[in-house]
């Protein structure tokens, strides 16, 4: 008899079969269509173990995805990790040889606070209402580093979210990006920027580490790691250093990122209309961020010659590199010699910047 | 008159797509270079031929490198 009271069939819910919907949908998804597969094969894989009853692995003290979860992302020990690697993954050639796109980085954070001020006329707290519109941002790991201190009840739908629009950031930029621009502006190359020397990307990680640290403290953890790591891969001394940071290490903490991500989707906390509202929210973040970065690169034709061609603004959102592709795609579209790739890295890789220094703000204020 | 074929993008030659010799028409696919994952063909500047190429697959290209030259008929 106690063997069948133990057994989990016999206290499952509609809830968590509907769940194992959604995590199947995300594996199929990631195996199929290879949307984000490193992160969405994993969380699809914890959403539907964390829905399987009676066995404990989220139970708080002993559950071992639990364990992962509480010393992974409580901790904030994951998230910095995967900025450590990211920052030695991180070329800023393209940033320091047209420092003018930072701003374009800078612009595409408009929708972050668009959807902050919306949220929260939704009635979601000041604390939610960051969460969800750091999604605009496109940023897998800020998005959870953010949630993990502000919303830890989001964390999941926020993060599902964020790795879904980065997936889809084919399907959801190419129209915004013809929308706002004419054929002659999508046909603007770029002029072609000078060379950055050897120094200069040593110096950057540093120099850029102490003046943001300096300015937004809260930004700290993903900062310190993102420039260590970038300057693990400059210095040029340490490639083993660089290359674990980069390959192993990455790799590792990604498999316990996915799995906590995903098991801490449970039927009764994910299953509430608030989460679709997330969504749509994330969706809007993400669009206004995108249009924001294009509006911003035609005003900034207006006062100089050396014409910006503005679908790189739609590159402001973070989504490493699969935005700066884009923009490279829709360019070649209208002329296919124009070759935008290295020009959209530059607002790219600003962007990721600004989201995190829009993450630290939140924190400073709200905590 | 012999026309240089500048790399537009930094990164690695993914693959050469024509010979010396070959006879080539203005924005044929010359070859593809891989950058950041993506593939990124290079189109001939004009009509010609083939006459010189400097790379090979695998090669790490900077900006403005010479491809390879085509004669122009």
């Amino acid at each position: 008899m106690i063997f069948f009271e133990n057994m989990g069939l016999l206290a499952l819910t509609p809830g968590m079969v509907f769940m194992w919907l959604i995590g199947i949908v995300l594996i199929y998804l990631a195996i199929t269509r290879q949307y984000e597969p490193l992160l969405l094969l994993p969380i699809g894989f914890g959403i539907l173990i964390t829905n399987l009853p009676l066995s404990f692995l989220m139970e708080p003290g002993e559950g071992l995805i639990w364990r992962f979860y509480h010393y992974g992302i409580e901790w904030e020990i994951i998230p910095p990790l995967i900025f450590l690697g990211l920052g030695a993954l991180t070329d800023f050639s393209a940033l320091l040889s047209q420092p003018r796109l930072i701003f374009l980085g800078a612009a595409a954070q408009v929708g972050v606070y668009v959807t902050f001020f919306i949220a929260y006329a939704f009635g979601f707290s000041l604390e939610e209402a960051a969460t969800i519109g750091i999604i605009g941002g496109a940023d897998g790991p800020t998005t959870i580093y953010l949630a993990a201190r502000l919303a830890p009840q989001l964390l999941g739908a926020c993060a599902v979210a964020a790795y879904s629009y980065m997936a889809l950031v084919p399907i959801i930029m190419p129209p915004i990006m013809k929308l706002l621009t004419t054929d002659a502006e999508r046909k603007i190359r770029m002029k072609k920027t000078r060379k950055v020397t050897a120094r200069e990307k040593v110096f950057f990680p540093i120099i850029a580490a102490m003046v943001i640290i300096l300015l937004v403290p809260a930004s700290a953890p993903l900062i310190a790691m993102f420039m260590m790591g970038n300057l693990f891969r400059e210095s040029k001394v340490v490639e083993r250093l660089n290359e674990t940071a980069q390959n192993s290490l990455m790799n590792i903490v990604t498999i316990f990122l996915g799995v906590s991500v995903g098991a801490t989707m449970n039927a009764e906390n994910f299953l509430r209309k608030e989460v679709i509202f997330i969504f749509f929210l994330g969706l809007f973040a993400f669009m206004i961020s995108t249009a924001s970065g294009i509006l911003l690169a035609k005003f900034m034709n207006l006062f100089t010659s050396n014409k910006i061609n503005p679908l790189v603004g739609a590159a402001g959102v973070s989504a490493v590199p699969m935005a700066a592709r884009v923009v490279q795609k829709v360019g070649a579209a209208a002329d296919k010699r124009n070759y935008l790739l290295m020009f959209a890295m530059g607002p790219n890789i600003a962007g990721v910047i600004g989201t995190v220094i829009a993450a630290g703000i939140f924190i400073s204020i709200l905590k | 008159m012999a026309t240089e074929v500048l790399v537009p993008l930094a990164g690695n030659i993914w693959v050469v797509l024509v010979n010396v010799g070959d006879e080539v028409e203005e924005d044929d696919e010359l070859l593809v270079i891989e950058a950041l994952k993506m593939e990124n063909p290079v189109y001939a500047p004009c009509d010609g031929t083939v006459s010189e190429i400097r790379v090979k697959k695998g090669d790490v290209v900077e900006d403005d490198d010479v491809l390879m030259i085509i004669e122009e008929s």
